[in-house]
């Protein structure tokens, strides 16, 4: 903010009082001078989607709405992470196969034909989720399945499935708590693996999930507060089952009106999806977010534009270039023999030794059992100084 | 329930419920704690503490030697003379940076005057070149008298492309001082001299950007920290020829020549840095993403710098990389214009036309627009063989990759001449800035991630702690105080070598798979896996010792009945 109070032009010329908090170079800038207030230079996205079976087929057309949504802004899929547990396109209850809706009435399809899913169906666990965020993957993890940022990445995570006060659910069978995410996000801040992040999640009491942050800038949002449900939308009679939850597909609506140089910032997704459209009450949290979020664009997070800097000075190179040796001009090239690896080695397989498991003592369990069998096996037998105990 | 039960019975019996309950307490017990414990080998977490306050001593030598007309012969007699220029920095309160210049000051020898007597500058550098090597880290500045021709009008001050600079001094300074005085006058210049050779207090706090957040600093120094990779063990990059009209343009780049003779030496210069690799491709019918405007008065296609920012998205998503590894990759991107939107100029902000015609992204890569329409004329049967000048590419190229690797883009202070970089494409003198920087960043980087992992797994007590790791972090802590160690002695490449060691050892340590923390147990779930198993079998023996103490006290107050 500056006040510039400049007296009047006539005779008192005496009084002019100009008061500039910012240095005036700051003016002659680029008008891109976004590049200084955000301070990110790329951009990530991790999508997840958490549950399997068909009936949560808007779980997984929620996650590719966002992909999409992400995609047309500008995050390439080298620097997008999705995770889907289950698939939906090619399930064999689709009536419409290679397909996923996300509008009744079949309008859009959000699984086109350059969907790179990077982890799917049983791969999705808290495991490889966390190792995902943190970075603790094996080394022969391929480059796809990596986070791969770093101080200056700004990173959105989406997370949709069945939750509840304090969890989410994984593929029916575990849960994230919400102090393994906070505690992951603390990690991630200490190795200056994000410079801010933005959480979005669409499950019933989402905002539970964001309650234990502590890690500076991260911002968060949930599709409903601690003992609300998120409802679904609508459902689709030809498919069957329910397109998409009542948050998602008023956020999807919301980033359709986005294109990638629009100025719309974080208060207006704030007010997306309002309660009597939703029927839950959506939820935010920005206290641990340094900037104001009304100082924060959408595309810092959903888009990804890029810094650009003019090259201004240019080196002169005047010497010649040298022919390489080594140019197979002479027509005799020596060429390499390549073999495949043989990819089913089934004579390691069939005389494979068992591998030497560690010695357990016997849990608790076979304990228990063993003792109550010798009780029962005394009193059967009646040894007399038992009686002391019974 | 009483039974009427003989007394030796009963003492059987009570023997029996003492041992079984000393057998679950003193074998039970530990067996259990033993079985149930993770492993954690142990970690030098004393020395680790130790390193959360990093103190941090540079010390560079520079040799100042006087030319003939310098000095007079009395200030002559008090050399050679050694001083020392000391700085201290507090960063913050874990933090401190001291720096340590040891100045030898000397008078030229024969052979060093011949070499100044040189026409032009260049040349004297040249010369001074091949008398000695200075090793690295250190800097050589040649005083010449004010009558020199060595240096044009208005330059004060030489810097070559090893490490020498020439300074002229002014004849005022000189007279009639002691030795003491001429060298005070002579400081501040010498230290400006070494602000742009040597280390500078602000690219040194830029590089420990990783420990000391939030601080901005001057917006020169956050462009320069966004604009630069972080330090890395390698980089990839990539050379792309774009080409969307294969219609028209039939395109030939030699880029194997190209890169052998103005990328590689650089490369190769800068290969204690990191490991560079390189690969080229050429891409068909790939389209900018934006639609530059036609301009009447140019006769040409406008690209403004506004819309730069946009281009690069949809681009990227074509590019493929060779990339198996995890090093960050750099983008370097060669387009050459349609014939339909030939030619295609990109404008700055002023609306002036840029010469280089090209634009860089931090931490990206770099994109330069090649018009091939002067090339040919209307009447050419197309699609028109075209070689493409790789000389004025790799120009543009080189300087984007300076950039990007992390070299200073401000200008020097007035009355500076920096001699341009030569063929390499790197002057000596700014790879040593680049060690400093990176060896400090390293060190900066690896002393936060070891700290953040004792802290880690201090406080999550759940974690196994395999001997891999613990052997990884304690060779990473010994790295680091010899990597400080080294850098307080001024052997910058043994420095940037330790630093490079405890960086892998710390980042393989920090992020192995083993160190997933997923037992999360609330007291809860604690306490409803361990009560079905322990309680039933606690309960028989927990009763009996109690039927036996209230047994034996029954048996003590009847012994103290019978007494009385």
């Amino acid at each position: 903010m500056y006040h510039i109070k400049v007296s009047q032009f006539g005779r008192s010329i005496s009084y002019f009082y100009l008061r500039l908090v910012f240095i005036s170079p700051r003016f002659v800038q680029n008008s891109a001078g976004q590049f200084f207030s955000s301070g990110h230079t790329n951009n990530w996205a991790v999508l997840v989607c958490t549950s399997r079976f068909w009936f949560n087929y808007r779980h997984v057309a929620n996650t590719l709405s966002v992909y999409r949504s992400v995609k047309r802004l500008g995050i390439p899929d080298s620097h997008i992470v999705l995770m889907l547990a289950d698939d939906m396109a090619c399930n064999h209850r689709n009536p419409k196969p290679a397909t996923v809706f996300s509008h009744k009435n079949m309008e859009l399809n959000v699984y086109g034909d350059d969907v790179e899913v990077d982890y799917r169906g049983y791969e999705v666990t808290v495991e490889n989720f966390l190792r995902v965020l943190t970075g603790r993957l094996p080394p022969s993890t391929p480059r796809s399945k990596r986070l791969l940022s770093d101080d200056r990445s700004n990173i959105l995570i989406y997370l949709t499935g069945h939750g509840g006060n304090g969890f989410l659910k994984f593929q029916d069978s575990e849960e994230i708590s919400n102090v393994e995410l906070a505690d992951a996000f603390e990690q991630m801040w200490q190795k200056r693996r994000y410079n801010e992040l933005l959480f979005i999640i669409d499950t019933c009491q989402g905002a539970s999930m964001y309650e234990r942050f502590y890690s500076p800038n991260i911002m968060a949002l949930a599709s409903s507060q601690v003992g609300e449900d998120s409802l679904s939308h609508q459902p689709d009679l030809a498919i069957g089952v329910h397109l998409m939850d009542r948050y998602t597909f008023y956020l999807l609506e919301f980033l359709e009106d986005i294109h990638p140089s629009s100025k719309t910032n974080m208060n207006d997704l704030f007010k997306v999806c309002p309660r009597s459209l939703c029927v839950s009450t959506p939820g935010h949290r920005t206290d641990l977010f340094l900037r104001n979020p009304e100082s924060v664009l959408i595309t810092d997070f959903f888009g990804s534009v890029r810094k650009v800097e003019i090259t201004t000075e240019v080196l002169n190179l005047t010497h010649p270039i040298q022919r390489v040796e080594g140019s197979p001009v002479n027509g005799e090239s020596h060429r390499e023999v390549y073999s495949y690896v043989d990819q089913l080695p089934v004579s390691e397989i069939i005389h494979q030794k068992p591998k030497q498991k560690d010695w357990h003592p016997p849990d608790g369990f076979i304990l228990g059992l063993w003792t109550l069998i010798l009780l029962v096996f005394f009193k059967t037998y009646g040894i007399k100084h038992l009686k002391h105990i019974f | 329930m009483y039974f009427l039960a003989s007394l030796s019975e009963r003492r059987r019996g009570q023997l029996a419920a003492l041992s079984i309950a000393a057998v679950v307490i003193v074998v039970g017990v530990p067996l259990w704690w033993r079985t149930t414990e993770t492993y954690r080998a142990w970690l030098p977490f004393s020395q680790i503490k130790d390193l959360s306050k990093l103190q941090l001593h540079l010390s560079a030598d520079v040799e100042v030697v006087f030319a003939r007309g310098t000095l007079t012969p009395e200030q002559q007699k008090k050399l050679p003379l050694t001083q020392t220029q000391d700085e201290e920095h507090a960063v913050d309160e874990n933090t401190v940076l001291r720096y340590t210049h040891e100045i030898k000051y000397r008078t030229a020898t024969i052979m060093e005057e011949e070499a100044l007597g040189k026409p032009t500058a260049a040349e004297a550098d040249l010369s001074l070149h091949m008398l000695s090597e200075s090793p690295c880290g250190s800097s050589v500045v040649y005083v010449i008298p004010e009558v020199s021709s060595l240096l044009p009008e208005n330059v004060k001050v030489y810097i070559g492309q090893r490490r020498t600079a020439i300074l002229r001094i002014n004849a005022e300074m000189r007279a009639g001082k002691t030795v003491e005085q001429l060298l005070a006058v002579l400081k501040p210049q010498i230290k400006q001299v070494l602000q742009v050779m040597s280390f500078s207090h602000t690219d040194i706090t830029a590089a420990l950007s990783d420990r000391v957040r939030f601080n901005p600093g001057s917006k020169e120094s956050m462009t320069h920290s966004m604009r630069a990779f972080t330090s890395s063990p390698g980089y990839e990059i990539t050379f792309s020829l774009l080409n969307p009209d294969p219609r028209s343009h039939r395109l030939h780049w030699d880029i194997e020549g190209a890169v052998q003779t103005y990328i590689q030496p650089f490369l190769t210069k800068l290969s204690p840095l990191a490991n560079f690799s390189i690969d080229s491709q050429m891409l068909h019918y790939a389209m900018l993403g934006v639609n530059p405007r036609y301009n009447n008065d140019r006769g040409a296609f406008i690209l403004h710098a506004d819309s730069l920012a946009h281009v690069i998205n949809p681009v990227e998503a074509r590019l493929g990389s060779n990339a198996a590894s995890s090093n960050p990759v750099l983008n370097f991107l060669l387009y050459v214009p349609d014939a339909q939107h030939s030619p295609l100029y990109i404008q700055d902000h002023k609306k002036m036309d840029v010469p280089s015609n090209a634009f860089h992204s931090p931490r990206w890569g770099g994109i330069m627009v090649y018009n091939v329409k002067n090339l040919y004329g209307p009447e050419a049967e197309f699609p028109v063989n075209i070689n493409i000048n790789m000389a004025e590419v790799m120009g543009v190229f080189l300087t984007q990759l300076r950039l990007l690797v992390g070299m200073e883009s401000s200008p020097p202070p007035p009355g500076f001449l920096v001699a341009p970089c030569g063929s390499v494409g790197l002057a000596d003198w700014e790879l040593d800035r680049l060690m400093w920087s990176r060896s400090v960043e390293n060190i900066a980087t690896a002393t936060t991630t070891i700290t953040s992992l004792a802290q880690l797994l201090d406080q999550i007590g759940n974690i196994v702690i395999n001997d891999n790791i613990a052997q990884q972090v304690s060779s990473a802590v010994t790295s680091v105080q010899l990597a400080v160690a080294e850098l307080e002695a001024g052997n910058l490449g043994f420095a940037l070598q330790y630093s490079k060691e405890t960086i892998l050892a710390s980042e393989k340590a920090f992020f192995d798979p083993s160190l997933l923390h997923l037992l999360y147990f609330p007291d809860d779930q604690k306490f409803a896996i361990y009560i079905p198993l322990f309680l039933p079998m606690c309960v028989p023996i927990l009763l009996s010792l109690l039927k036996m103490a209230s047994e034996a006290r029954r048996r003590y107050r009847e012994k103290q009945a019978k007494k009385d």
